[in-house]
């Protein structure tokens, strides 16, 4: 904000207003007003349909405001025979914190070495890490995955998809460059000096300073995984779904109660709802700083 | 997108410290020598072990799949290239290849240019700059599936809202489902609109690193913002639309949720598989026909897919601003 508004008289003067390259004309504030709109109405409208009965969803033209029956629809979901909804929430929830603990952890730990430490093979191995990025690791190899966790009587289980998820390229990027900014190299050597070993560096030198590097990491890692479908799909069964899982089985079975369904989907967006809300400066940070980095 | 991958302009001025540890005379110096030289190893083990197991052992393991008549017990046969050869010439496989290629162009080009002209209009002066940004990244804590239900349900025949909406302009009611090309539009704006707004906040923090004095010198030279827009804005962000057009493009041709949830969660895609992708291909072949040694190979066909379609944008895109 500031570095725009000191601009402004500078711009103005020598281009004049007509050529400022950053006034907001009304078409552009209109555009983005019509952009906004459309992101936000069907989060909106799903919200509005969830508190209606049956009737006002199958009514035209269909309804804008809410009306009074959230409660009983949300009631309703989770007494829904066949979607486990319930199940599915616990799950979600074990699965999407399970792995982001994980992820942030084991890239933090592997950014610190990629950043901070000296090792033989280190470079090559950093781009075996980017390289990877690339390639969709969990449709190529699902045949596989799936044969591997039969073979090790896994299938149904929360071990079975949690550690296949674990593997992510992104996040030790992330942390390498982040580490890279934030530990400065004569900091971990005056530790290094000091006496303490690696271990105790990473804690007491990389970690706190690279805090705010892991926070951003595990809100991108909650959403991603809180939202997965097509793996918990194919290694769960459908009484011990994840949420994801369990909305398509509430979609299957109840397709015609459209009351239902949205109450589904607006419980199944809560969770990220709330993240978004309390976190949703350091989220936008975080992916504006990682866009400039790569 | 540089990739800074090596960082040894900072490393070089140390090692004359490793070096002083190079033979160690007591138990104690081989205990730290030991740390120096084993502990990197440590920290970055945790991701190389999960990552040949989950990773490189599936990818590798899809190979040797893919040569066999692999069914459902463990029934296996070594028949060489002949699920590819099948494959190739499988009309299914090709079906669904020119639906995934199809819903990927239809949706990733309106999606970036309209994430460019968003991102620049969120550039300009404007109050509540925070709020705005956190809008137009909403549509993203929605699930797929969730977003595949709603907008199911808008795109419905008797009462969805776009019907509605195309009702008051006399257009009679579509059934969006039923045409390859309904469908494929129907699919593709779920894909936008829960991306535009990602790819849009991408684009504003390139932008922002463009310096200011160039935009300046522009207008003190007459260039009007539109000529300032293409001529400064779009070709010092060549590298990070080669970044978004890549993730996209995976992202795109492993489409799979969208017309899952859009056909009723089934996985054919439709009743003659108008909007069957790969992704669903190979998860019928192998989960629901128990063909795993056929879905390998469409896998790793669909890996090829990617990687030339990759390279293909790539080159795409970094002509863009040439021509110019």
């Amino acid at each position: 904000m500031t570095t725009l508004t000191q601009t402004r008289p500078r711009a103005s003067r020598a281009g004049g207003a007509r050529l400022d390259p950053f006034r907001a004309t009304t078409f552009t504030k209109a555009m983005l007003g019509l952009a906004i709109f459309l992101s936000i109405f069907p989060i909106y409208w799903m919200i509005i349909i969830a508190t209606r009965s049956n009737e006002d969803a199958h009514s035209m033209p269909p309804p804008f405001l809410p009306g009074g029956n959230l409660g009983e629809n949300i009631q309703a979901v989770f007494d829904a025979e066949n979607a486990h909804f319930m199940t599915g929430i616990i799950n979600s929830i074990i699965i999407a914190s399970t792995v982001t603990i994980g992820i942030v952890l084991i890239s933090t730990l592997a950014g610190f070495a990629f950043a901070s430490l000296n090792f033989r093979g280190r470079n090559l191995l950093l781009l075996s890490v980017v390289l990877t990025m690339m390639v969709p690791l969990q449709q190529m190899g699902i045949v596989p995955l799936y044969q591997m966790m039969v073979t090790l009587g896994w299938t149904n289980t929360l071990k079975a998809v949690i550690l296949p998820f674990l593997v992510n390229g992104f996040g030790v990027f992330l942390m390498t460059q982040y580490t890279r900014q934030a530990v400065p190299r004569e900091l971990v050597e005056a530790a290094r000096v000091d006496g303490a070993n690696t271990l105790r560096i990473w804690w007491n030198v990389a970690v706190p300073a690279v805090r705010p590097g892991m926070a951003v990491l595990a809100i991108q890692t909650f959403m991603l995984i809180w939202n997965e479908f097509l793996w918990p799909l194919i290694i769960l069964t459908p009484d011990n779904p994840t949420v994801q899982v369990a909305l398509r089985a509430l979609n299957d079975r109840y397709s015609t109660n459209y009351v239902l369904i949205f109450a589904g989907t607006t419980i199944s967006i809560v969770p990220l709802l709330l993240v978004f809300v309390l976190f949703g400066r350091q989220i936008i940070g975080g992916l504006m700083e990682g866009a400039v980095k790569e | 997108m540089s990739l800074d991958v090596d960082a040894g302009h900072r490393t070089r001025t140390l090692p004359s410290n490793q070096r002083r540890h190079a033979r160690p005379p007591g138990p104690r110096r081989l205990l730290s020598w030991l740390d120096l030289r084993a502990a990197p190893y440590f920290f970055v083990s945790p991701y190389f072990v999960l990552f040949a197991i989950f990773g490189i052992f599936p990818l590798i393991f899809t190979l040797w799949v893919s040569l066999h008549d692999w069914q459902l017990a463990g029934d296996k046969t070594f028949i060489g290239l002949e699920n590819y050869t099948e494959l190739l010439a499988d009309d299914k496989f090709w079906n669904s290849v020119v639906n995934t290629v199809g819903i990927f162009v239809i949706a990733t080009v309106p999606q970036l240019v309209l994430a460019l002209l968003l991102a620049s209009a969120l550039n300009k002066r404007l109050r509540g700059r925070l709020v705005l940004r956190l809008s137009v990244l909403a549509p993203l804590i929605t699930s797929v599936v969730a977003v595949a239900v709603v907008f199911t349900q808008l795109y419905g025949r008797d009462y969805g809202l776009v019907n509605w909406l195309l009702g008051l302009f006399g257009v009679e009611p579509i059934h969006w489902q039923n045409a390859a090309w309904t469908s494929w539009i129907a699919i593709a704006t779920m894909v936008d609109w829960r991306w535009t707004g990602y790819n849009a906040i991408i684009y504003l923090a390139a932008m922002q690193t463009i310096p200011k004095d160039l935009y300046e010198a522009a207008a003190i030279d007459g260039a009007s913002p539109r000529r300032q827009f293409w001529g400064i804005t779009v070709p010092l962000l060549k590298p990070t639309i080669i970044f978004t057009v890549i993730v996209s493009t995976i992202g795109g041709f492993t489409l799979f949720a969208e017309p899952v949830m859009f056909g009723s969660g089934l996985m054919t895609g439709g009743t003659t598989g108008q909007f069957q992708t790969v992704a669903m291909f190979i998860v019928k072949e192998g989960f629901r026909d128990f063909q795993y040694g056929y879905a390998a190979a469409a896998a790793w066909i669909l890996f090829l897919l990617i990687l030339i379609s990759a390279l293909i944008n790539f080159a795409l895109v970094r002509g863009i601003g040439r021509s110019r």
